[in-house]
């Protein structure tokens, strides 16, 4: 057994945290501003913390991941960071000539104080930021959050980027939230079909979905535009994709810049989708082409050709509040019994929404934000489940449980395939339930008695 | 595959080469940088030394990573029945939970937490407020749960900085426990320069708390402990085989697939076999001030050096009995590795590689490079000091400067019952005029040809550079390094944690890892870089149907 000395009687635990269900705020901020494009992200910490984001998000998308640290030393942490971020903007902009730095914090400069801002204007004031190019930056201790509230700060930096001109451009904004650079080309993908000109961001396809073909860039072609984010000041509203991802940014723009928002679910499975594709259809006010309902119908058609193998099963799933929100409802409109949900983001209101959810399927439901997998694992050993949906450490409770699993969030360290194809939208829905069904199907195979051993499923 | 080795020139001067790599640096960074790469003169006395173990630049991206991960994620990750606690956020923990690819073999019964990730997840009243009540909560929490006999406590940066005392803390929870040994590193990221101040943190508190705690004398004969093995991919596991084989008892391995246990008699062996110089020489000369144990330096990456490994252990045991068996061994093991090379020699030799890895991995490596007849064009270290480079004779030497002067420095005295020497001055004296040398290591300079650049603390854009302008056949390095290097079209070997191979230690991983570079070099993807349009753009003629 790999988690051997998992009990299954649960103890109340006040102090330690065990097999985490979250990670920290700042590679959430390094994951958002490689959505932005020519943008480095920068670490203002001791060099572990940029060393670790970089290996975990190269290990996740393998793909290069550049970014910079401060490297701080001791001497550092006594006198503050200033010195070591002035040098560092100077180096960046020498070596690198990125059109962004987008700087992040981390638990040591927090903890000393450093103000990124005042060290922003005294780089500006020596003139260490060339004409026409940007330094963004966010707080993001590692001790408060987790790495999606890191993602969130950082988006919402970049928002702040909106320099409005009082004339409308026409467009939209879409903030897409912690997605895969798949996911954020499939929005745009049907954005494009329903005719909806859209600004979308953070942008990740087209940087970490890159192609082999004996060049590297260091600035790939993907990522948002320092001219939309400019521009998404003037866009006639604001689509936020996930309360917790992206509302910040969202409701900032409202109030910085007037622009009207509205935060939806992430589009995981039919009825998100359907809400975010009806969302489209009346802030554009077009009509919905035949092929998204065509694609809608594909979806539709799967789930009840195969719903004899979704009905009733139960499920664990751990992960991020937006995702497991969505994919929960998701779970629910097949018929299925989602019981145990942990993430490990902290949030009363995320307990609350899934139970809302939950509330007709007919069986008790554990779930807990601020949570980790220790505790999930044991709920399984107490109710066991059919289905486990998570991110690669799930393969350990899989294995001991012997549990279907979908790989499912982040980081996927061993598995292929997020980069490439999206789990939003219609078509991401049948992608997820194709590896749903596939897992599921796969376990009846392997445990019917000859007999019973079907040809046809 | 390909079947035949092209031979690829590729003309380059290094002084132009140095150049290159220099020009685009602001005037301040140019001459820090230029201390830290060398061109190789491959003569002891007159190479120009190196400047190592200095701060990487703030902005300049470095393959480096913090005294934590050297501390925590280096050297005592894989000890699999310790609970390790992370005092500190999130982040840290999560980080190091699994990733560095240490195999373990606790048998069906036995305790192993290393699929565990334990973490006190500081919030930020415990940054206001401090952190020691939720510590000793963690501690006491891990204890009621799993009654280790071990449990060890890292801090990670806001440790220091708000001054809770993990080593207060850890001694009263030790003391209420009675039978669980419970012990703290103070190896917060920003201790030092690079990874290595945390291996010498984790020496002095493995040193301190874990060493000597157990003086029952195991069975077995030809003791040794091997130090510097962290068991990634299987090293540690092929080495243990072929020390079965010989006859030589391993009693502790420090610290791949390690117990508690195992460190506790350490201090019984009768040698030190140290493999990573950089990251354990400091246990090795406590050790032998302490108890009289003498080291000396080994190194099974690589056929050749395997062999010669064995042969340096059986010659200082001096016994006939075990000379005979290990040669047997070698004679045994050798005809697998040569037919090996026999077959894929004719595709490897006279390739090129680079290496930047390590404190003692580049120098390691290139043993094996050797073997397949693949020349380093250029190496260095990622955290590596100029003793690495250079050797321990400049050891005296090396100024220690501030950031140095931070890691704490252990007094060490013999035991007042347990030194012992191993070797009587006769014996020694016997040893020395056959030519045997201990606690001695050259380093990687006098290995590198003359005209070889090695470089010391690599970052992102000399490593490009590197690529563009000497063109090897194969780049190693580690996870960050990897995808950029392979977007040029140059197949790249992670040598922190192997990829997904191993093991390439002795001699069944020394044909491991022939058969890897073989793949990599001579894989058929590297010639997929063009489309056909893209290799011919000119449309000259219509398509001509069947």
């Amino acid at each position: 057994m790999l988690l051997r000395h998992t009990p299954k009687d649960i103890t109340e635990r006040k102090a330690l945290t065990i097999n985490p269900a979250k990670t920290c705020q700042p590679i959430g901020a390094m994951y958002a501003a490689m959505g932005v494009h020519g943008c480095l992200p920068h670490s203002h910490g001791s060099q572990g913390c940029c060393s670790y984001h970089r290996s975990t998000l190269t290990r996740h998308y393998k793909e290069p991941v550049s970014a910079s640290t401060s490297s701080f030393t001791e001497g550092a942490s006594v006198f503050g960071g200033q010195a070591n971020m002035l040098q560092a903007i100077n180096n960046i902009f020498t070596v690198y000539a990125p059109e962004v730095i987008a700087i992040h914090t981390t638990c040591l400069s927090e903890t000393i104080g450093d103000d990124l801002p005042q060290i922003k204007k005294k780089a500006e004031a020596e003139g260490k930021i060339p004409k026409g190019k940007h330094v963004i930056s966010c707080s993001t201790p590692s001790y408060a959050g987790s790495h999606v509230t890191g993602f969130s700060s950082m988006v919402k930096s970049m928002a702040m980027l909106a320099e409005p001109t009082g004339k409308k451009n026409g467009k939209v904004n879409i903030i897409p939230g912690w997605v895969e650079p798949a996911d954020m080309e499939e929005i745009k993908r049907l954005t494009g079909i329903i005719g909806v000109k859209t600004i979308l961001f953070p942008d990740t396809s087209g940087v970490l979905n890159g192609p082999l073909n004996g060049e590297y860039k260091m600035f790939p072609d993907g990522g948002t535009t320092v001219a939309e984010l400019k521009s998404c000041g003037d866009s006639m509203g604001t689509l936020a994709l996930g309360e917790w991802c992206s509302a910040e940014a969202a409701r900032s723009l409202d109030s910085t810049c007037k622009v009207p928002c509205s935060v939806l679910d992430m589009p995981f499975g039919l009825m998100a989708t359907d809400r975010f594709i009806d969302a489209l259809r009346t802030i554009a006010g077009v009509s919905i082409p035949d092929e998204i309902t065509h694609e809608r119908g594909q979806l539709v058609d799967l789930i009840s050709d195969m719903h004899q193998y979704l009905y009733g099963k139960k499920v664990a799933l751990v992960g991020d509040p937006d995702q497991l929100i969505a994919m929960t409802d998701f779970l629910v409109s097949l018929d299925m019994k989602p019981i145990h949900i942990v993430t490990g983001t902290p949030g009363k209101k995320f307990e609350k929404r899934i139970k809302e959810i939950t509330k007709d399927i007919g069986c008790a439901v554990n779930v807990k934000a601020k949570g980790d997998m220790f505790l999930l694992h044991q709920w399984i050993k107490n109710e066991p489940v059919d289905l486990l949906l998570g991110n690669t450490y799930c393969k350990y409770i899989a294995r001991d449980e012997d549990l279907p699993y979908v790989r499912w969030g982040f980081p996927i360290l061993d598995r292929q395939g997020h980069q490439y194809f999206p789990t939003v939208g219609y078509k991401g829905g049948l992608r997820l339930l194709e590896k749903i069904l596939g897992v599921l199907m796969d376990r009846q195979d392997r445990d019917a008695p000859e007999e019973k051993f079907e040809l046809v499923m | 595959m390909a079947t035949a080795t092209k031979t690829k020139l590729v003309q380059w001067d290094p002084a132009e080469v140095k150049a290159e790599l220099l020009s685009k640096y602001p005037p301040k960074v140019a001459r820090k940088r230029a201390k830290q790469i060398m061109i190789n003169e491959a003569l002891q006395n007159e190479t120009p030394s190196l400047t190592a173990n200095v701060r990487t630049i703030p902005g300049i991206i470095t393959m480096r990573g913090c005294t934590y991960a050297g501390c925590k994620g280096v050297i005592m990750g894989p000890t699999r029945d310790i609970v390790n606690i992370v005092h500190g956020p999130i982040g840290c923990s999560f980080y190091a939970w699994l990733t560095r690819r240490n195999q373990t073999d606790a048998g069906p019964d036995g305790e192993n937490f290393m699929n565990y990730c334990f973490s006190t997840d500081m919030q930020e009243q415990d940054i206001i407020f401090g952190g020691e009540k939720k510590l000793a909560t963690a501690i006491q929490e891990a204890y009621d749960l799993f009654h280790p006999k071990s449990i060890a406590i890292f801090a990670t940066c806001p440790v220091g900085l708000i001054g809770d005392d993990i080593h207060t803390v850890s001694k009263n929870m030790k003391e209420k426990f009675g039978d669980c040994n419970v012990y703290a590193f103070s190896c917060e990221g920003y201790k030092g320069v690079s990874q290595s101040a945390g291996h010498h943190i984790a020496n002095n508190q493995v040193f301190r708390h874990l060493v000597g705690q157990n003086d029952e004398v195991k069975p077995g004969r030809y003791k040794i402990n091997l130090l510097g093995e962290y068991n990634i991919g299987g090293d540690g596991f092929e080495i243990d085989r072929i020390f079965k084989k010989c006859g030589i008892t391993c009693i502790s391995t420090f610290s791949g697939n390690s117990t508690y246990d195992q460190f506790a008699s350490s201090h019984t062996a009768d040698l030190n076999a140290v493999m990573c110089h950089r990251s354990i020489n400091y246990v090795a000369d406590m050790m032998e001030t302490k108890y009289g144990i003498p080291w000396v330096k080994v190194n099974f990456i690589g056929a050749k050096a395997t062999a010669k490994s064995l042969r340096k252990i059986a010659g200082y045991f001096g016994e006939q009995e075990l000379i005979d068996k290990v040669e047997e061994v070698i004679s045994e093991e050798m005809p697998a590795v040569d037919a090996a090379l026999v077959d894929i020699l004719p595709r490897t030799k006279e390739k090129t590689a680079m290496m930047f890895v390590g404190g003692s991995r580049a120098h390691h490596y290139k043993e094996l490079f050797d073997e397949l007849g693949m020349k380093t064009i250029s190496a260095g270290y990622e955290f590596g000091h100029q003793d690495d480079y250079e050797g321990r004779q400049v050891l005296p030497n090396i100024k220690l400067d501030a950031d140095s002067r931070n890691i704490e420095e252990l007094t060490v005295e013999a035991d007042a019952t347990r030194f012992k020497p191993r070797k009587s001055a006769k014996e020694l004296q016997a040893l020395a005029k056959a030519g045997y040398t201990f606690k001695e290591y050259d380093g990687l300079a006098m290995d590198m040809d003359k005209g070889t650049l090695i470089v010391d603390d690599l970052n992102q854009y000399e490593a490009e550079k590197l690529v563009a302008l000497m063109k090897p056949d194969i780049f190693c390095a580690g996870i960050k390094e990897k995808y950029s290097i392979q977007k040029l079209g140059v197949p790249m070997k992670q040598l922190h944690s192997y990829d997904s191979g191993g093991p390439y230690a002795g001699f069944k991983g020394a044909i491991n890892f022939y058969q890897e570079i073989d793949r990599l070099v001579n894989s058929r993807v590297w010639s997929y870089m063009k489309a056909p349009w893209q290799k011919n753009s000119q449309l000259t003629a219509s398509y001509n149907w069947e």
